[in-house]
């Protein structure tokens, strides 16, 4: 049954879908920036924002990415309203976290949900980089090991999409720490025997890479996504040489063996409804 | 007692001094009995990460630390100690060893960072340092660390999910380094000094967030000035918390706690836990 509560509930993420979908029109429609190639708006909602002609991957907002992937009607925000304290004083980051707040409809980098693929159960938490480059602030690594943590009764399963930049600089050594504190409580999550499924979209670097991002059971990844731990102009910098073409790309983490498989958006769904099927209780386990 | 005047691009400077007493030289002055084990049995010898057994006040423990070398021959064997991957490895292999030999383990850390390279991504430099994380976070063993020099950001942090983390007073500890940050937030490396201030990356500064929960004094000159001195100081420090640490019915409970309330989170919703 669909009661009024849930009801509202499912057209403030209609709303704050269709917000994000204008934007990701705005931005990609008329001329793909992958190929150049003249995209009309229909088209590009049809596709999930991936060019038809080259499969470029446009960057989409968390509501957005959700609404592609949960059953309808099966979605619940758990809106926490965390801040982390300005702890380096630093000037103008009330302000832009402020501005960025307006822009984006975002109250933080993460957007964290409970919801069902195919009926079944899954937690699963977004990162939207259009906040800080969904750095890694404090309030952000705090929702996501709560969810850790919530999601850690038997059973459970976590998927998280990452896109981010790595750690907050504003934030300064507190947001360093939470590398330490995610990767504990997913250490503590897989201990417990829970799954979770790691998706890295476009851009996933620094501390996130160096953390949650590459600890989970599945890695998959959007194609075409920069995905490392140092970012590619320092480490030209550092080596004094141009890095070779697809350098970091999501294809050459693959031939290189850290994730499981490519997978498109338009696939994602299937794959996650797949994943989760293929880790039910089950296999080894009696009774 | 020394001086309270030094700012924080001064600590830095002290920090990175070439006669700083590096792992090596802790490890010869507080251990004895040092075996090292090199390699991380799946392609390679990282000498950024320097590891063993040793004796520590008689007790066998697992000594692990960022090395950075005295001179230049030995700067470039060890990449002025910026681990690769192989690093962190071999740091993993060493620690799962402690476990199973129920060794405590004391770590030193002193990076500037892992190393941004082309083969360091290429062997996924980001999957070593989460998983180092991860490792450490759950070992049932005692583990304490020192942050004797520079604690740059992730490549640091990987050695240093500890029960206890003890800091140099003139060392530093930060999520890049002063010329990165002043690098990324105002597209002016030159800028360091101002970032080092804003930064707060001294010890004063991190005792303060409760990052680290002790500092260890260092002589007025710095701790290259008397190095004897600096060692009985980190001796003192270190075989007190190990002495309470094994007392200490379940680390990996206790350090668990430890990192999960980092962040001074202000919560104005509703409550998962």
């Amino acid at each position: 049954m669909i009661s009024p509560f849930s009801q509202r509930r499912e057209r403030l993420m209609d709303l704050k879908t269709q917000r994000e979908s204008k934007a990701v029109q705005r931005h990609a429609a008329g001329t793909c920036s992958g190929c150049g190639a003249v995209v009309e708006k229909q088209a590009l909602a049809n596709a999930a924002y991936v060019c038809p002609h080259c499969g470029r991957h446009h960057t989409i907002g968390a509501y957005l990415r959700l609404s592609l992937l949960f059953d309808p009607n099966s979605f619940a925000e758990l809106d926490e309203h965390l801040t982390a304290p300005n702890i380096l004083d630093f000037p103008g980051y009330e302000e832009k976290r402020k501005s960025l707040r307006r822009s984006t409809g975002l109250t933080e980098a993460v957007v964290t949900a409970t919801g069902a693929v195919d009926g079944q159960p899954v937690v699963t938490a977004v990162l939207d980089s259009r906040c800080f480059m969904g750095s890694m602030w404090v309030a952000v690594l705090e929702t996501l090991t709560r969810w850790v943590v919530h999601a850690a009764t038997p059973g459970r399963r976590l998927r998280i999409f990452s896109a981010s930049g790595g750690a907050r600089m504003q934030e300064g050594i507190l947001s360093l720490m939470q590398m330490a504190k995610t990767s504990a409580a997913l250490a503590r999550f897989s201990k417990a025997g829970g799954l979770y499924i790691s998706y890295l979209t476009h851009p996933t670097t620094g501390g996130v890479t160096a953390s949650f991002a590459s600890l989970g059971d599945i890695t998959l990844a959007e194609p075409g996504a920069l995905i490392g731990f140092a970012g590619p102009r320092v480490i030209e910098q550092t080596i004094g040489q141009k890095l070779p073409e697809g350098f970091q790309r999501s294809e050459y983490l693959e031939e290189h063996g850290f994730i499981d498989q490519i997978v498109p958006r338009a696939a994602m769904r299937e794959t996650l409804s797949l994943l989760l099927r293929l880790h039910r209780k089950g296999g080894a386990s009696h009774g | 007692m020394a001086e309270t005047t030094r700012t924080a691009a001064q600590k830095v400077a002290l920090a990175r001094h070439s006669a700083r007493p590096g792992t090596r030289d802790f490890i010869e002055n507080l251990f004895t009995d040092f075996f090292e084990q090199k390699g991380d049995r799946l392609c390679g010898e990282d000498q950024s990460v320097l590891g063993g057994i040793a004796l520590y006040h008689g007790r066998p423990v697992t000594v692990i630390g960022h090395h950075k070398g005295k001179n230049l021959t030995e700067n470039l064997s060890c990449n002025f100690g910026m681990p690769n991957p192989e690093g962190y490895r071999k740091a993993q292999r060493l620690m799962r060893q402690a476990e199973k030999f129920s060794r405590p383990i004391i770590t030193f850390v002193d990076t500037p960072g892992a190393y941004p390279g082309l083969e360091a991504e290429a062997h996924g430099q980001g999957e070593a340092i989460a998983s180092t994380l991860a490792l450490m976070s759950t070992l049932t063993v005692p583990c304490v660390s020192i942050i004797t020099g520079e604690g740059g950001s992730g490549g640091a942090l990987a050695l240093a999910v500890a029960n206890r983390v003890l800091m140099l007073e003139n060392a530093v500890y930060s999520v890049l380094s002063p010329e990165g940050f002043a690098s990324i937030l105002w597209k002016d490396s030159s800028r360091h000094a101002e970032a080092a201030a804003l930064m707060k990356l001294t010890a004063d500064d991190l005792l303060e967030l409760k990052v680290i929960d002790e500092i260890i004094p260092e002589p007025e000159g710095g701790a290259h000035t008397d190095t004897e001195g600096v060692y009985r100081a980190v001796d003192r420090s270190l075989s007190a918390h190990l002495a309470r640490l094994l007392k200490t019915p379940d680390c990996a409970e206790a350090r668990y706690r430890k990192f999960r309330a980092m962040g001074g989170i202000i919560s104005a919703g509703k409550e998962l836990l």
